[in-house]
């Protein structure tokens, strides 16, 4: 009997639900646990990559280093939705949201707090490291 | 090389909950498309299965199709891009007779969404973007498209109002549309009624009248190349031009929010190897998954400008009667939306409209038709265009 290998699951606490456990990025996983939201940018070409990549298309290189997202994205389009998906019931209601940061964009949700008449397509906002109620753990846009 | 034709068409009724399993629903377009083109399986050289995957238990669903419907010993192959596969699979079986590999192949097209709730639906449906960063946000169809409602809105000027004339023209048409799953009328009224169904938010600016329901389904389109179709058809409608295209599967890999980028790249293709322009289609089915989708894709369709897809609503211009009707069979908005029959269901109305054999559904004297059907959130776009 071998000694069953350890496999890195860490990207099981992505998001509410997860759907992948295993990925080359999971580290992503682990600067969200620091409170940092981070893509990818090719040590080769220089292409920055959001949401993170282990590989690169234009150069085919697949030597990557990590930026943090920072600053203020612009509000690109949202939806709030009153019905969701198995598995995602306890958080409704919520809003799912891009973000344009010029060299690239960042899908994800805004935050609860953020009552709906306050959000204006166009505004700006910046992305956080969220706990949800569960333990997992994503991130979310806030008023910049 | 010659030209390619489509000799025959069928489709099961879209229905809630149907009464059997997926191969007998399959069956059901099969033979209505055998019948029209007077076919026996001996006839068909391959058979092309198409379907958005984990409906069902069944994996592989092409080598048992193929087995019940007669097609074995021939090839079989399975195609999927969810909710275009049977445009892909036309596409498909386009090259099979181009290459001279299969002189006829039947395209079959099928969906058995009643098999699953309409949550686990969303669920399944919402894996069709992308599941490693998307999904976990907790996604769904109506809410991805919703986005693309909220953009056309903020840049055009698109309202609420407008989206709910695309519902209330579809559910003209699925009135008298008996292969329809939605047969009921539908009111600009009831998207301000809170007591109809139709005004509940669904993922805002959409409300449920915008949405389209799920469906149990199936379709068939049998191709032949020019020879065995002017043999076997007195009416054969032939394939003038295709377009595919595909793009990021996150949203944030797109540039494009007010339209879909695949199905712009796949109308420009089926109209430059047509040799036609939008001005000469005469009957179009468009992917209307959601009103916004319709409106979206008049404007990628060409039929109008950028920002003003919403006027072809308001002036009525894409009913029966106006300047280019789309969706007179009542659109996925009211026929249902059973994911791998939708686009061969898309093409038997148009090869019916050219052979003038619509019904109370037919327009006047078509000559030049066209399908725009899209997988996922625009990820992936089919446009067809056939003449006869």
């Amino acid at each position: 009997m071998g000694k069953k290998k350890e496999q890195d699951t860490r990207f099981s606490k992505f998001g509410t639900v997860s759907f992948t456990s295993i990925t080359k990025v999971n580290d992503f996983v682990e600067y969200l646990e620091q409170g940092k939201v981070m893509g990818t940018r090719c040590k080769n070409c220089g292409l920055a990559f959001f949401p993170p990549r282990a590989d690169c298309h234009q150069c085919l290189g697949s030597n990557m280093e990590w930026f943090e997202v920072t600053g203020a994205g612009r509000l690109v389009t949202y939806s709030k939705l009153e019905y969701a998906p198995v598995g995602f019931g306890e958080d409704l209601p919520y809003a799912i949201a891009l973000l344009d940061y010029g060299d690239y964009k960042v899908f994800g949700r805004i935050a609860g707090d953020v009552p709906e008449s306050e959000i204006r397509v166009g505004m700006e906002m910046k992305t956080v490291v969220n706990r949800l109620p569960n333990g997992q753990l994503n991130y979310v846009f806030q008023k910049a | 090389m010659g030209k390619v034709g489509i000799i025959g068409v069928g489709q099961s009724a879209f229905v809630r909950g149907y009464p059997g399993s997926i191969r007998e629903l399959a069956f059901e377009g099969f033979k209505e498309a055998m019948q029209d083109a007077g076919t026996t399986t001996k006839d068909i050289g391959a058979s092309v299965i198409c379907s958005a995957p984990e409906y069902d238990k069944q994996r592989s669903p092409a080598g048992v199709f193929a087995e019940y419907l007669g097609l074995t010993p021939q090839p079989t192959f399975y195609v999927e891009s969810l909710c275009s596969s049977s445009s892909m699979g036309l596409r498909l079986a386009y090259s099979l007779i181009k290459s001279g590999l299969h002189d006829t192949v039947a395209v079959i097209g099928f969906q058995k969404m009643s098999e699953i709730s309409s949550a686990e639906s969303q669920e399944r449906m919402g894996r069709g973007a992308d599941i490693q960063w998307e999904s976990p946000f907790g996604t769904m169809m109506p809410a991805y498209y919703a986005m693309y409602a909220r953009a056309h809105m903020e840049k055009y000027g698109t309202t609420p109002d407008d989206l709910a004339l695309v519902r209330v023209k579809a559910a003209t048409y699925g009135q008298i549309n008996e292969k329809a799953v939605y047969r009921k009328p539908v009111t600009f009224d009831m998207f301000s009624d809170p007591e109809s169904p139709m005004s509940g938010p669904v993922a805002s600016p959409l409300r449920v009248g915008d949405c389209c329901a799920n469906a149990d389904g199936s379709s068939c389109v049998i191709v032949a190349n020019e020879e065995k179709a002017k043999a076997f058809a007195e009416k054969p409608v032939w394939i003038l031009g295709l377009g595919a295209a595909s793009t990021s599967v996150n949203l944030a890999g797109r540039d494009l929010f007010t339209g879909l980028s695949v199905a712009q790249q796949a109308a420009e293709q089926a109209y430059k190897m047509a040799g036609v322009g939008p001005k000469d289609i005469d009957v179009a089915e468009v992917h209307d998954c959601f009103t916004i989708a319709e409106i979206m894709a008049y404007e990628n369709l060409g039929f109008a400008q950028p920002g003003e897809g919403k006027e072809l609503i308001k002036s009525k211009e894409t009913y029966k009667e106006g300047s280019i009707p789309v969706n007179v069979d009542g659109g996925l908005l009211s026929k249902g939306h059973p994911i791998g029959a939708t686009g061969g269901s898309q093409i038997r109305t148009i090869v019916l409209q050219l052979r003038g054999e619509a019904g109370d559904m037919q327009v006047k004297d078509p000559e030049i038709g066209l399908v725009h059907n899209i997988g996922g959130v625009g990820l992936y776009g089919n446009v067809t265009i056939l003449g006869r």
